[in-house]
Protein backbone atom coordinates (compact mmCIF):
# COMPACT_ATOMS: atom_id res chain seq x y z
CA UNK A 1 0.00 0.00 0.00
CA UNK A 2 1.34 3.41 -0.98
CA UNK A 3 1.62 5.95 1.90
CA UNK A 4 0.60 8.93 2.26
CA UNK A 5 3.69 10.88 2.45
CA UNK A 6 4.20 9.85 -1.20
CA UNK A 7 2.66 12.64 -2.86
CA UNK A 8 1.81 14.98 0.35
CA UNK A 9 2.10 18.13 -0.39
CA UNK A 10 6.16 19.82 0.17
CA UNK A 11 5.70 21.46 3.13
CA UNK A 12 8.70 22.34 5.74
CA UNK A 13 8.59 20.20 9.13
CA UNK A 14 8.38 23.01 11.91
CA UNK A 15 11.65 21.80 13.69
CA UNK A 16 11.32 20.33 17.29
CA UNK A 17 12.89 23.68 19.50
CA UNK A 18 11.13 22.29 22.79
CA UNK A 19 8.27 24.08 22.39
CA UNK A 20 4.92 22.44 22.92
CA UNK A 21 2.97 21.81 20.31
CA UNK A 22 -0.05 23.12 21.87
CA UNK A 23 -0.21 24.41 25.74
CA UNK A 24 -3.60 25.49 27.05
CA UNK A 25 -2.76 27.41 30.24
CA UNK A 26 -5.20 28.35 32.85
CA UNK A 27 -8.48 28.52 30.60
CA UNK A 28 -12.11 29.23 32.19
CA UNK A 29 -14.85 28.93 30.12
CA UNK A 30 -18.90 29.03 31.20
CA UNK A 31 -22.19 29.33 29.29
CA UNK A 32 -24.18 31.04 31.52
CA UNK A 33 -24.11 30.36 34.81
CA UNK A 34 -22.72 26.40 33.90
CA UNK A 35 -18.56 26.42 34.88
CA UNK A 36 -17.53 23.73 32.00
CA UNK A 37 -13.58 24.65 32.28
CA UNK A 38 -12.21 25.81 35.58
CA UNK A 39 -8.95 26.88 35.25
CA UNK A 40 -7.26 23.90 33.33
CA UNK A 41 -4.17 23.43 31.93
CA UNK A 42 -2.36 20.69 29.65
CA UNK A 43 0.59 20.82 27.61
CA UNK A 44 0.97 18.03 23.68
CA UNK A 45 4.56 17.79 22.68
CA UNK A 46 5.32 17.01 19.05
CA UNK A 47 5.37 13.51 18.51
CA UNK A 48 3.05 13.28 21.55
CA UNK A 49 -0.58 11.54 22.13
CA UNK A 50 -2.63 12.77 25.12
CA UNK A 51 -6.07 11.01 25.54
CA UNK A 52 -8.35 13.19 27.28
CA UNK A 53 -10.84 11.18 29.23
CA UNK A 54 -13.62 12.18 31.82
CA UNK A 55 -17.77 11.77 32.56
CA UNK A 56 -19.96 13.48 29.45
CA UNK A 57 -20.32 17.10 30.74
CA UNK A 58 -17.20 18.09 31.94
CA UNK A 59 -15.82 20.06 29.24
CA UNK A 60 -13.80 17.56 26.96
CA UNK A 61 -14.99 18.53 23.29
CA UNK A 62 -15.41 22.35 24.42
CA UNK A 63 -11.38 22.02 25.50
CA UNK A 64 -10.67 20.70 22.04
CA UNK A 65 -12.95 23.69 19.98
CA UNK A 66 -11.14 25.89 22.38
CA UNK A 67 -8.12 24.78 20.50
CA UNK A 68 -8.69 24.68 16.98
CA UNK A 69 -10.61 28.26 17.77
CA UNK A 70 -13.55 27.02 17.63
CA UNK A 71 -14.75 28.84 20.69
CA UNK A 72 -13.05 31.35 22.91
CA UNK A 73 -12.14 30.98 26.29
CA UNK A 74 -13.66 33.66 28.85
CA UNK A 75 -9.92 33.48 29.96
CA UNK A 76 -6.71 32.03 30.07
CA UNK A 77 -3.93 31.37 27.04
CA UNK A 78 -4.51 28.40 24.55
CA UNK A 79 -1.08 28.10 22.44
CA UNK A 80 -0.21 26.56 19.23
CA UNK A 81 3.63 26.41 18.74
CA UNK A 82 3.93 29.10 21.47
CA UNK A 83 1.16 31.81 19.89
CA UNK A 84 -1.71 32.78 21.54
CA UNK A 85 -4.23 32.34 19.56
CA UNK A 86 -7.30 33.66 21.49
CA UNK A 87 -9.06 36.89 19.91
CA UNK A 88 -7.04 35.79 16.17
CA UNK A 89 -9.35 36.92 13.39
CA UNK A 90 -10.54 34.23 11.67
CA UNK A 91 -8.11 34.83 8.31
CA UNK A 92 -4.79 34.61 11.07
CA UNK A 93 -7.15 31.50 12.79
CA UNK A 94 -6.82 30.18 9.52
CA UNK A 95 -3.14 30.45 8.94
CA UNK A 96 -2.72 28.37 12.41
CA UNK A 97 -5.59 25.85 11.64
CA UNK A 98 -3.57 25.06 8.01
CA UNK A 99 -1.56 23.36 10.50
CA UNK A 100 -4.22 21.01 12.41
CA UNK A 101 -6.63 18.39 11.46
CA UNK A 102 -9.66 18.10 13.70
CA UNK A 103 -11.82 14.84 13.42
CA UNK A 104 -15.38 15.79 14.67
CA UNK A 105 -17.41 13.12 16.59
CA UNK A 106 -19.71 12.68 14.21
CA UNK A 107 -17.59 13.21 11.35
CA UNK A 108 -19.21 16.28 10.03
CA UNK A 109 -18.59 15.26 6.35
CA UNK A 110 -20.14 17.75 3.76
CA UNK A 111 -23.10 15.70 3.33
CA UNK A 112 -23.93 17.28 -0.93
CA UNK A 113 -20.13 16.09 -1.53
CA UNK A 114 -19.06 12.76 -2.41
CA UNK A 115 -16.43 10.84 -0.21
CA UNK A 116 -13.53 11.97 -2.75
CA UNK A 117 -14.98 16.06 -3.08
CA UNK A 118 -15.00 15.75 0.73
CA UNK A 119 -11.17 14.61 1.08
CA UNK A 120 -10.26 16.97 -1.86
CA UNK A 121 -12.10 19.86 0.35
CA UNK A 122 -9.02 21.10 2.43
CA UNK A 123 -6.44 20.47 -0.68
CA UNK A 124 -8.64 22.74 -3.13
CA UNK A 125 -8.66 25.80 -0.94
CA UNK A 126 -5.01 25.13 0.43
CA UNK A 127 -3.08 23.67 -2.11
CA UNK A 128 -3.55 25.52 -5.92
CA UNK A 129 -0.38 24.81 -6.79
CA UNK A 130 -1.25 20.97 -6.96
CA UNK A 131 -2.77 19.96 -10.58
CA UNK A 132 -6.07 17.98 -10.71
CA UNK A 133 -3.99 14.99 -11.20
CA UNK A 134 -1.92 15.20 -8.40
CA UNK A 135 -4.77 16.20 -6.11
CA UNK A 136 -6.85 13.17 -7.19
CA UNK A 137 -3.69 10.76 -6.55
CA UNK A 138 -3.14 12.66 -3.35
CA UNK A 139 -6.84 12.09 -2.55
CA UNK A 140 -6.88 8.40 -3.64
CA UNK A 141 -3.79 7.73 -1.29
CA UNK A 142 -5.26 9.33 2.03
CA UNK A 143 -8.70 7.51 1.73
CA UNK A 144 -6.34 4.11 0.65
CA UNK A 145 -4.48 4.55 3.95
CA UNK A 146 -8.06 4.72 6.43
CA UNK A 147 -9.03 1.94 4.25
CA UNK A 148 -11.66 3.21 1.75
CA UNK A 149 -10.14 4.07 -1.45
CA UNK A 150 -13.14 1.77 -2.98
CA UNK A 151 -15.69 4.28 -1.86
CA UNK A 152 -14.40 7.69 -3.88
CA UNK A 153 -17.79 8.16 -5.54
CA UNK A 154 -20.23 7.22 -2.25
CA UNK A 155 -22.04 10.24 -0.71
CA UNK A 156 -21.87 10.14 3.20
CA UNK A 157 -25.24 9.06 3.64
CA UNK A 158 -24.77 5.69 1.93
CA UNK A 159 -21.52 4.64 4.32
CA UNK A 160 -21.43 3.78 7.37
CA UNK A 161 -20.43 5.44 11.12
CA UNK A 162 -17.44 3.72 11.24
CA UNK A 163 -16.62 4.91 7.92
CA UNK A 164 -17.47 8.40 7.81
CA UNK A 165 -14.97 8.72 10.60
CA UNK A 166 -12.41 6.70 8.05
CA UNK A 167 -13.35 9.44 5.70
CA UNK A 168 -13.32 12.42 7.72
CA UNK A 169 -10.18 11.31 9.39
CA UNK A 170 -8.51 11.17 6.09
CA UNK A 171 -9.80 14.54 5.41
CA UNK A 172 -8.12 15.75 8.70
CA UNK A 173 -5.04 14.64 7.20
CA UNK A 174 -4.72 16.21 3.91
CA UNK A 175 -3.02 19.01 4.61
CA UNK A 176 -0.50 17.30 6.70
CA UNK A 177 -1.37 18.83 10.34
CA UNK A 178 1.63 18.45 12.86
CA UNK A 179 -1.35 18.59 15.36
CA UNK A 180 -4.44 15.81 14.73
CA UNK A 181 -7.36 16.81 17.31
CA UNK A 182 -9.74 13.55 17.92
CA UNK A 183 -13.35 13.92 19.03
CA UNK A 184 -14.30 10.65 20.17
CA UNK A 185 -13.05 8.31 17.34
CA UNK A 186 -14.49 5.42 18.24
CA UNK A 187 -17.69 6.33 19.78
CA UNK A 188 -20.61 4.62 18.90
CA UNK A 189 -19.11 1.82 16.73
CA UNK A 190 -18.69 -1.49 17.05
CA UNK A 191 -15.90 -3.10 18.90
CA UNK A 192 -13.97 -4.42 15.83
CA UNK A 193 -14.45 -0.82 14.18
CA UNK A 194 -12.97 0.46 17.42
CA UNK A 195 -9.91 -1.51 17.12
CA UNK A 196 -9.44 -0.45 13.37
CA UNK A 197 -9.72 2.86 14.45
CA UNK A 198 -7.37 3.16 16.99
CA UNK A 199 -4.65 0.84 14.90
CA UNK A 200 -5.71 3.62 12.22
CA UNK A 201 -4.25 6.30 14.72
CA UNK A 202 -1.22 4.47 15.54
CA UNK A 203 -0.05 3.94 12.02
CA UNK A 204 -0.87 7.57 11.54
CA UNK A 205 0.71 8.44 14.52
CA UNK A 206 3.70 7.00 14.12
CA UNK A 207 4.32 7.71 10.45
CA UNK A 208 3.73 11.57 10.86
CA UNK A 209 4.62 12.06 14.14
CA UNK A 210 2.45 14.71 14.98
CA UNK A 211 1.09 16.00 18.51
CA UNK A 212 -2.66 14.54 19.17
CA UNK A 213 -4.71 14.93 21.97
CA UNK A 214 -7.27 12.67 21.51
CA UNK A 215 -10.73 13.11 23.65
CA UNK A 216 -12.71 9.83 24.23
CA UNK A 217 -14.71 7.86 27.20
CA UNK A 218 -13.17 4.60 26.15
CA UNK A 219 -10.25 3.80 28.50
CA UNK A 220 -9.26 0.49 25.93
CA UNK A 221 -8.79 2.78 23.36
CA UNK A 222 -7.28 5.56 25.32
CA UNK A 223 -4.41 3.16 27.24
CA UNK A 224 -4.01 1.94 23.13
CA UNK A 225 -3.69 4.83 21.36
CA UNK A 226 -1.97 7.48 23.90
CA UNK A 227 1.38 8.01 25.64
CA UNK A 228 -0.20 10.40 27.97
CA UNK A 229 -4.17 10.24 29.43
CA UNK A 230 -5.53 13.20 31.71
CA UNK A 231 -8.79 12.49 33.71
CA UNK A 232 -11.00 15.62 33.67
CA UNK A 233 -13.87 15.91 36.39
CA UNK A 234 -15.50 19.58 36.96
CA UNK A 235 -13.64 21.36 34.48
CA UNK A 236 -10.12 20.64 35.57
CA UNK A 237 -7.40 17.66 35.76
CA UNK A 238 -7.61 15.29 37.99
CA UNK A 239 -4.88 13.28 37.31
CA UNK A 240 -2.62 13.56 34.29
CA UNK A 241 -0.30 10.35 33.43
CA UNK A 242 0.39 7.45 31.89
CA UNK A 243 -2.02 4.41 32.32
CA UNK A 244 -0.14 2.88 34.92
CA UNK A 245 -0.07 6.18 36.83
CA UNK A 246 -3.83 6.27 36.55
CA UNK A 247 -4.18 2.81 38.10
CA UNK A 248 -2.09 3.21 41.01
CA UNK A 249 -3.65 6.49 42.00
CA UNK A 250 -6.27 6.86 44.67
CA UNK A 251 -7.58 9.11 44.30
CA UNK A 252 -11.58 7.74 45.14
CA UNK A 253 -12.79 9.39 41.24
CA UNK A 254 -10.02 7.99 39.34
CA UNK A 255 -10.31 4.45 41.22
CA UNK A 256 -14.23 5.25 40.29
CA UNK A 257 -13.70 5.95 36.84
CA UNK A 258 -11.19 3.26 35.91
CA UNK A 259 -13.45 0.25 37.71
CA UNK A 260 -16.86 1.66 35.52
CA UNK A 261 -14.85 1.71 32.31
CA UNK B 1 -16.62 32.14 15.22
CA UNK B 2 -17.77 32.56 18.52
CA UNK B 3 -21.32 30.77 18.99
CA UNK B 4 -21.23 30.94 22.71
CA UNK B 5 -24.52 33.83 22.71
CA UNK B 6 -27.01 33.33 19.94
CA UNK B 7 -30.37 33.99 21.51
CA UNK B 8 -33.64 33.61 20.24
CA UNK B 9 -33.37 31.44 17.46
CA UNK B 10 -31.19 29.51 18.92
CA UNK B 11 -33.15 28.23 21.55
CA UNK B 12 -34.07 24.68 21.74
CA UNK B 13 -37.65 24.01 22.30
CA UNK B 14 -38.38 21.54 25.86
CA UNK B 15 -39.96 18.67 25.41
CA UNK B 16 -43.49 18.52 27.64
CA UNK B 17 -42.69 17.86 31.00
CA UNK B 18 -38.92 17.99 30.48
CA UNK B 19 -37.03 19.08 33.50
CA UNK B 20 -35.34 21.75 33.62
CA UNK B 21 -31.49 20.90 34.42
CA UNK B 22 -29.14 23.23 36.89
CA UNK B 23 -27.17 25.44 34.54
CA UNK B 24 -29.53 25.32 31.28
CA UNK B 25 -30.69 28.31 29.68
CA UNK B 26 -34.16 28.32 31.12
CA UNK B 27 -32.76 28.43 34.53
CA UNK B 28 -30.54 30.58 33.79
CA UNK B 29 -33.37 32.68 32.37
CA UNK B 30 -33.58 34.15 29.13
CA UNK B 31 -33.00 38.04 28.47
CA UNK B 32 -36.10 40.22 27.69
CA UNK B 33 -37.88 40.62 24.32
CA UNK B 34 -36.14 44.04 24.39
CA UNK B 35 -32.85 42.84 24.94
CA UNK B 36 -33.39 40.00 22.67
CA UNK B 37 -34.12 42.27 20.35
CA UNK B 38 -31.26 44.62 20.35
CA UNK B 39 -28.44 41.60 20.60
CA UNK B 40 -30.27 40.45 17.29
CA UNK B 41 -29.60 43.85 15.70
CA UNK B 42 -26.19 43.96 17.15
CA UNK B 43 -24.92 40.29 15.96
CA UNK B 44 -26.66 40.97 12.34
CA UNK B 45 -24.66 44.22 12.45
CA UNK B 46 -21.59 42.14 13.61
CA UNK B 47 -22.33 39.18 10.86
CA UNK B 48 -22.82 41.59 7.89
CA UNK B 49 -19.03 43.57 8.66
CA UNK B 50 -17.44 39.78 8.54
CA UNK B 51 -19.22 38.79 5.29
CA UNK B 52 -18.21 42.81 3.84
CA UNK B 53 -14.65 41.53 4.80
CA UNK B 54 -14.57 37.85 3.40
CA UNK B 55 -16.87 39.46 0.22
CA UNK B 56 -13.95 42.33 -0.58
CA UNK B 57 -10.54 40.05 0.48
CA UNK B 58 -9.31 37.32 -1.33
CA UNK B 59 -9.76 34.77 -1.94
CA UNK B 60 -12.52 35.59 -3.82
CA UNK B 61 -15.59 32.12 -4.32
CA UNK B 62 -16.16 32.70 -7.94
CA UNK B 63 -17.18 29.41 -8.54
CA UNK B 64 -19.60 29.47 -5.83
CA UNK B 65 -20.88 32.18 -6.95
CA UNK B 66 -21.64 31.27 -10.26
CA UNK B 67 -23.33 27.92 -8.63
CA UNK B 68 -25.39 30.63 -6.78
CA UNK B 69 -26.62 32.75 -9.45
CA UNK B 70 -27.76 29.59 -10.94
CA UNK B 71 -29.33 28.76 -7.41
CA UNK B 72 -30.77 31.83 -6.93
CA UNK B 73 -31.71 33.36 -10.32
CA UNK B 74 -32.16 30.87 -13.02
CA UNK B 75 -33.69 28.36 -10.85
CA UNK B 76 -36.36 30.99 -9.58
CA UNK B 77 -36.97 32.76 -12.77
CA UNK B 78 -39.88 30.22 -13.57
CA UNK B 79 -41.77 31.13 -10.50
CA UNK B 80 -41.11 34.77 -10.43
CA UNK B 81 -42.71 34.76 -14.07
CA UNK B 82 -45.66 32.93 -12.96
CA UNK B 83 -46.00 34.96 -10.04
CA UNK B 84 -45.41 38.38 -12.36
CA UNK B 85 -47.63 37.12 -14.94
CA UNK B 86 -50.90 36.17 -12.67
CA UNK B 87 -49.93 39.49 -10.62
CA UNK B 88 -50.40 41.31 -14.49
CA UNK B 89 -54.00 39.37 -14.72
CA UNK B 90 -55.31 40.72 -11.41
CA UNK B 91 -54.09 43.90 -12.62
CA UNK B 92 -55.94 43.99 -15.39
CA UNK B 93 -59.18 42.57 -14.49
CA UNK B 94 -59.32 44.85 -11.48
CA UNK B 95 -57.77 48.28 -13.48
CA UNK B 96 -60.57 48.07 -16.06
CA UNK B 97 -63.52 47.67 -13.57
CA UNK B 98 -62.72 50.99 -11.89
CA UNK B 99 -61.54 52.35 -14.85
CA UNK B 100 -64.97 51.85 -16.64
CA UNK B 101 -66.53 52.74 -14.04
CA UNK B 102 -65.07 56.10 -14.47
CA UNK B 103 -65.39 56.53 -18.17
CA UNK B 104 -61.24 55.98 -18.31
CA UNK B 105 -61.03 52.71 -19.77
CA UNK B 106 -58.37 53.96 -22.26
CA UNK B 107 -55.94 54.38 -19.84
CA UNK B 108 -56.10 50.87 -19.03
CA UNK B 109 -52.88 49.59 -21.05
CA UNK B 110 -50.94 52.93 -18.95
CA UNK B 111 -52.35 51.72 -15.74
CA UNK B 112 -51.18 47.80 -15.90
CA UNK B 113 -47.65 49.08 -17.51
CA UNK B 114 -47.31 52.03 -14.55
CA UNK B 115 -48.67 49.57 -11.44
CA UNK B 116 -46.81 46.65 -13.06
CA UNK B 117 -43.39 48.26 -13.21
CA UNK B 118 -43.40 50.98 -10.24
CA UNK B 119 -44.30 48.23 -7.95
CA UNK B 120 -46.10 44.92 -8.52
CA UNK B 121 -42.92 43.92 -10.22
CA UNK B 122 -40.17 44.22 -7.65
CA UNK B 123 -42.37 43.20 -4.70
CA UNK B 124 -44.11 40.20 -6.07
CA UNK B 125 -40.39 39.18 -7.32
CA UNK B 126 -39.13 40.47 -3.31
CA UNK B 127 -41.82 38.44 -1.77
CA UNK B 128 -41.39 35.16 -4.21
CA UNK B 129 -37.70 35.26 -3.59
CA UNK B 130 -38.27 35.49 -0.21
CA UNK B 131 -40.43 32.72 -0.11
CA UNK B 132 -38.18 30.14 -2.20
CA UNK B 133 -34.91 31.12 -1.84
CA UNK B 134 -34.91 32.56 2.24
CA UNK B 135 -36.38 29.45 2.70
CA UNK B 136 -33.64 27.17 0.60
CA UNK B 137 -30.65 29.36 2.79
CA UNK B 138 -32.09 29.15 5.83
CA UNK B 139 -32.91 25.55 5.93
CA UNK B 140 -29.30 24.88 4.12
CA UNK B 141 -27.29 26.72 6.13
CA UNK B 142 -28.89 25.16 9.55
CA UNK B 143 -28.59 21.49 8.50
CA UNK B 144 -25.14 22.47 8.00
CA UNK B 145 -24.94 23.96 10.96
CA UNK B 146 -26.64 21.66 13.00
CA UNK B 147 -24.32 18.98 11.68
CA UNK B 148 -20.84 20.74 12.29
CA UNK B 149 -20.47 20.96 8.51
CA UNK B 150 -20.04 25.01 9.45
CA UNK B 151 -17.43 24.17 11.96
CA UNK B 152 -15.78 21.97 9.64
CA UNK B 153 -15.17 24.28 7.12
CA UNK B 154 -14.08 26.12 9.46
CA UNK B 155 -12.03 23.90 10.76
CA UNK B 156 -9.94 23.33 7.33
CA UNK B 157 -9.21 26.83 7.69
CA UNK B 158 -11.48 27.93 5.11
CA UNK B 159 -14.06 31.30 6.30
CA UNK B 160 -17.31 30.24 5.90
CA UNK B 161 -18.37 33.70 5.64
CA UNK B 162 -16.23 34.19 2.53
CA UNK B 163 -17.54 30.45 1.09
CA UNK B 164 -20.67 30.28 2.31
CA UNK B 165 -22.53 33.73 2.48
CA UNK B 166 -21.23 36.25 0.51
CA UNK B 167 -21.78 34.14 -2.95
CA UNK B 168 -25.34 33.58 -1.72
CA UNK B 169 -25.98 37.29 -0.83
CA UNK B 170 -23.87 38.72 -3.80
CA UNK B 171 -26.16 36.07 -5.81
CA UNK B 172 -29.31 37.91 -4.11
CA UNK B 173 -28.39 41.00 -4.94
CA UNK B 174 -26.95 40.33 -8.32
CA UNK B 175 -30.09 38.81 -9.49
CA UNK B 176 -33.48 40.37 -7.92
CA UNK B 177 -33.11 43.56 -10.26
CA UNK B 178 -32.94 40.67 -13.74
CA UNK B 179 -36.07 38.43 -11.88
CA UNK B 180 -38.10 41.65 -11.70
CA UNK B 181 -37.56 42.46 -15.07
CA UNK B 182 -38.84 39.21 -15.94
CA UNK B 183 -41.82 39.46 -13.33
CA UNK B 184 -42.41 42.99 -14.82
CA UNK B 185 -42.27 41.53 -18.92
CA UNK B 186 -44.91 38.75 -17.91
CA UNK B 187 -47.09 40.81 -16.04
CA UNK B 188 -47.44 43.12 -18.98
CA UNK B 189 -47.85 40.45 -21.42
CA UNK B 190 -50.74 38.86 -19.07
CA UNK B 191 -52.56 41.63 -18.67
CA UNK B 192 -52.52 42.66 -22.22
CA UNK B 193 -53.41 38.98 -22.82
CA UNK B 194 -56.13 39.44 -20.18
CA UNK B 195 -57.05 43.15 -22.07
CA UNK B 196 -57.09 41.62 -25.30
CA UNK B 197 -59.50 39.04 -24.61
CA UNK B 198 -62.17 41.21 -23.38
CA UNK B 199 -61.71 43.84 -25.86
CA UNK B 200 -60.24 43.04 -28.99
CA UNK B 201 -56.14 45.51 -28.47
CA UNK B 202 -53.07 44.85 -30.67
CA UNK B 203 -49.44 44.16 -28.62
CA UNK B 204 -48.33 46.89 -30.54
CA UNK B 205 -51.51 49.43 -29.57
CA UNK B 206 -51.05 48.27 -25.42
CA UNK B 207 -47.38 48.85 -25.83
CA UNK B 208 -47.83 52.47 -27.25
CA UNK B 209 -50.36 53.40 -24.96
CA UNK B 210 -48.79 51.91 -22.25
CA UNK B 211 -45.33 53.64 -22.25
CA UNK B 212 -46.71 56.60 -23.84
CA UNK B 213 -45.17 59.67 -21.57
CA UNK B 214 -42.81 56.87 -19.71
CA UNK B 215 -39.37 57.71 -18.81
CA UNK B 216 -36.33 55.76 -17.68
CA UNK B 217 -37.13 57.19 -14.44
CA UNK B 218 -40.30 55.78 -13.92
CA UNK B 219 -38.42 52.25 -15.12
CA UNK B 220 -34.89 52.00 -13.66
CA UNK B 221 -35.18 53.46 -10.11
CA UNK B 222 -38.01 50.77 -9.04
CA UNK B 223 -36.12 47.72 -10.84
CA UNK B 224 -32.67 48.61 -9.04
CA UNK B 225 -34.15 49.40 -5.73
CA UNK B 226 -34.51 45.39 -5.79
CA UNK B 227 -30.62 45.26 -5.51
CA UNK B 228 -31.68 46.36 -1.71
CA UNK B 229 -34.69 43.50 -1.54
CA UNK B 230 -31.68 40.98 -2.86
CA UNK B 231 -29.17 42.50 0.18
CA UNK B 232 -31.97 41.72 2.80
CA UNK B 233 -33.12 38.14 1.70
CA UNK B 234 -29.56 37.01 1.34
CA UNK B 235 -28.03 38.31 4.36
CA UNK B 236 -31.39 37.57 6.77
CA UNK B 237 -31.51 34.29 5.29
CA UNK B 238 -27.62 33.26 5.98
CA UNK B 239 -27.69 34.73 9.06
CA UNK B 240 -30.11 33.34 10.36
CA UNK B 241 -29.27 29.71 9.36
CA UNK B 242 -25.51 30.36 10.39
CA UNK B 243 -26.67 30.85 14.26
CA UNK B 244 -28.97 27.85 14.47
CA UNK B 245 -29.33 25.76 17.31
CA UNK B 246 -31.19 22.79 18.31
CA UNK B 247 -31.27 20.10 16.17
CA UNK B 248 -34.08 19.00 13.40
CA UNK B 249 -36.54 21.88 15.30
CA UNK B 250 -33.76 24.41 14.85
CA UNK B 251 -33.77 24.26 10.94
CA UNK B 252 -37.41 24.11 10.97
CA UNK B 253 -37.03 27.35 12.85
CA UNK B 254 -34.61 28.74 10.79
CA UNK B 255 -35.82 28.33 7.78
CA UNK B 256 -39.50 29.94 8.93
CA UNK B 257 -37.73 32.61 10.42
CA UNK B 258 -35.79 33.49 7.44
CA UNK B 259 -38.87 33.59 4.93
CA UNK B 260 -41.03 36.06 7.81
CA UNK B 261 -37.87 37.98 8.50
CA UNK B 262 -36.95 38.54 4.86
CA UNK B 263 -40.82 39.26 3.69
CA UNK B 264 -41.13 41.62 6.54
CA UNK B 265 -37.79 43.92 5.93
CA UNK B 266 -38.60 43.67 2.36
CA UNK B 267 -41.92 45.31 2.66
CA UNK B 268 -40.18 47.67 5.38
CA UNK B 269 -37.29 48.59 3.43
CA UNK B 270 -40.19 49.13 0.26
CA UNK B 271 -41.49 51.78 2.14
CA UNK B 272 -38.93 53.80 3.01
CA UNK B 273 -37.50 52.71 -0.98
CA UNK B 274 -40.52 54.43 -2.43
CA UNK B 275 -40.48 57.76 -0.81
CA UNK B 276 -36.74 57.90 -1.48
CA UNK B 277 -37.51 57.34 -5.03
CA UNK B 278 -40.16 59.80 -5.00
CA UNK B 279 -37.85 62.42 -3.52
CA UNK B 280 -35.08 61.80 -5.81
CA UNK B 281 -36.89 61.20 -8.96
CA UNK B 282 -39.65 63.03 -9.23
Amino acid sequence: METINQVAPKKPKRPDDGTPAVSVENVHKSFGKQKVLNGISLSVKRGETLAVLGRSGTGKSVLLRLIIGLQQPDSGAVRIHGEDIVGLSLDDMGRIRKGMGFLFQHAALYDSLTVEQNVAFPLEHHRPEMSSAERAERVRNLLAEVGMEGSLQKMPANISGGMQKRVGLARALALDPQILLLDEPTAGLDPISSGEIDELVLKLQAEHQMASIVVTHDIHSAKTIADRLALLDKGNVVIEGTFAELQSSENEFVKNFLKYS
Amino acid sequence: MERDSTPGAGVAVPLPGATVLPGSSEEQGEPGLIMQFLEWFGDLGVFFMRVVHAAFTPPFEFRELLNQLDEIGSKSLPLVALAGGATGIVISLQARYSLTRFGAASLLPAAIVFSVIHETGPIITGLVVSGRVGAGIGAQLASMKVTEQIDAIEASAVNPYRLLAAPRIIACFLMLPLLTLAADLFGMLMGWVSQALVSPLSLQQFVTRGFKGATFNDFLPPTFKTMFFGLIIGVIACFQGMRTKGGAAGVGRAATSSVVLASLFVILADVVLVKLILILFP
